[in-house]
């Protein structure tokens, strides 16, 4: 056997540890590098733990995620030139979920912004792009007597619990209530088996679930992380991650979004405000963009008789199989038991049911658009 | 890891027996984590050793898999395609990956002493 490919975020220099490298190396997990750190893929089976975040519980170490401290009275303005979305109408007590373009409409990143107050914020964005992304926030800081950015990414831990279950098992460990956040709710403080934290209804798997944050990283990550695994949390890596997220259809930055990848090529227009009065980065790009209608879009792909990977061609399946775009990001589905893909195809072919194929190796197999997302769960 | 007596195994974790079946070794699957696909040679197909004789594919990898012998193919375990778990699962007995006929005498192949020494390394 050798590995031809395998999937992981970019490298650069020593790799990071997260404040739980130490229990996940004891616990067997396999470690790889993404995003600048070390982090755990898979403890004894990604099939297994995507399964178990599908139907109880998982919990995942994301303290890799880049945060940022934006506060001061310029803070909701600065914010609102600085994403697509609209962080200003937000009441605090609440996230969204926002790209961040440059002028041309390519993406610099994708992230969540946390109200926390009427002039504070809290930035989570990827890790892979967190040098980028300082120096973005930097370089766009037009009122720096009014805005202040506070880099906490190497100071803070981040725990995701996500499944049917989450909600039972982090309001078992917490000193008030959290069942009565709403989607993209959050609190603070809150204290999670004896650790302040601020806990938001969040994730990245299309279930119901918490991110949790604790501002202080050390010992203090590893208490509510144990206390999770003993409510009965199944650890999860970056692996079932990844195939949670696709088929929840949850971009991934440098799959579904890149530089040079807009938003509204990833189908994500509805965060991108136009009713916003004023001016904010890409918005002229996106606006032309939008009125021509993008030529390419990002359609869901059903593949027969094998695996389309990122960066696979997609073809024309008659006319002697003219290249018309690329996967963004492929697997095999662990809850429908087939291969999916994420693909960026020219509009004329992003119709659902409309018959394309991928190239995999030396072979071309069928594939079929499909309606996005791959999995929805059950409203409760 | 197990190592199975009476195999003999490449550097690159395949085993071959002595009816020329050829699979993964249980180091191989734990590395691979969940086998999810597998792509095999057509039988009739003639093969030669150190030449890619299928791929193997987990949730997050895709690997080659390397011929151990020159001969031709057989069989292939069709049972694979609905079931490519059991490459994880027996990797030594059900999750056998194809049957050759071998030709001549493969070279540089390792008795499972020398596996667990190589391993060992």
């Amino acid at each position: 056997m050798e590995e031809k490919s395998r999937e992981s975020g970019r490298a650069g220099g020593v790799p990071l540890r997260t404040p739980l490298y130490g229990w996940h190396e004891a616990h067997g997990a396999k470690m790889a590098e993404f995003g600048g750190y070390t982090m755990p893929m898979e403890y004894g089976g990604i099939l297994r733990e995507h399964q178990s975040v599908r139907t109880a519980a998982g919990i995942f170490d994301v303290s890799h995620m880049a945060e940022f401290w934006v506060t001061g009275d310029g803070a909701a303005p600065y914010l609102d030139r600085l994403v697509t979305n609209w962080p200003s109408r937000l009441e605090a007590g609440h996230a969204l979920y926002t790209p961040m373009c440059y002028p041309d409409g390519g993406t610099v990143d994708d992230l969540l912004v946390l109200r926390l107050g009427a002039d504070r914020f809290l930035l989570v964005t990827n890790a892979a792009n967190h040098d980028d992304d300082a120096a973005w926030l930097r370089a766009n800081n037009l009122w720096p007597a009014r805005v202040t950015i506070e880099d906490v990414s190497r100071n803070m831990g981040l725990i995701a619990v996500q499944g049917p279950e989450a909600v039972r098992m982090v309001s078992s460990l917490a000193d008030r209530p959290v069942a009565d956040l709403p989607g993209f709710g959050l609190r603070e403080p809150v204290e999670v088996a004896g650790v302040e934290t601020i806990v938001s209804r969040t994730g990245y798997t299309g279930e119901d679930g918490f991110e949790i944050y604790i501002p202080e990283h050390g010992r203090e990550t590893e208490t509510i992380w144990k206390a999770l695994v003993g409510a009965g949390a199944v650890p999860i890596g970056l692996g079932a991650r990844d195939t949670l997220r696709l088929e929840a259809r949850l971009p991934l930055y440098g799959h579904e979004l890149s530089s040079e990848i807009t938003p509204l090529e990833a189908g994500l227009g509805p965060f991108v405000k136009w009713e916003k009065p004023d001016d904010f980065l890409g918005r002229e790009a996106l606006a032309r963009q939008k009125e021509a209608g993008p030529g390419r879009r990002l359609v869901g792909l059903r593949v027969e008789g094998g695996i389309a990977r990122a960066g696979y061609r997609v073809r024309n399946p008659a006319d002697g199989g003219q290249a018309l775009g690329t996967v963004t990001s492929g697997s095999h589905s662990p809850t429908l038991g087939v291969p999916i893909a994420l693909a960026l195809v020219p509009a004329a072919w992003a119709k659902v049911g409309t018959e394309l194929a991928v190239s995999i190796r030396a072979r071309t197999v069928p594939a079929r658009v499909v309606r996005l997302p791959f999995y929805r769960r059950e409203a409760v | 890891m197990q190592v199975k007596d009476g195999l003999r195994y490449t550097r690159e974790h395949e085993w071959i027996d002595g009816e020329g079946r050829v699979g993964v070794t249980d180091y191989a699957q734990d590395q691979l984590g969940d086998v999810v696909f597998v792509e095999l040679p057509a039988v009739g197909q003639e093969v030669r050793q150190g030449e890619s004789l299928g791929v193997v594919e987990s949730v997050k990898s895709v690997s080659d898999l390397y011929c151990p012998a020159t001969g031709t193919v057989v069989a292939v375990n069709e049972g694979l395609t609905d079931r490519p778990e059991l490459v994880n699962q027996d990797p030594f007995g059900e999750g056998w990956l194809v049957q050759l006929r071998v030709e001549g005498e493969p070279e540089g192949l390792l008795s499972a002493d020398d596996y667990r020494g190589f391993m060992e390394e």
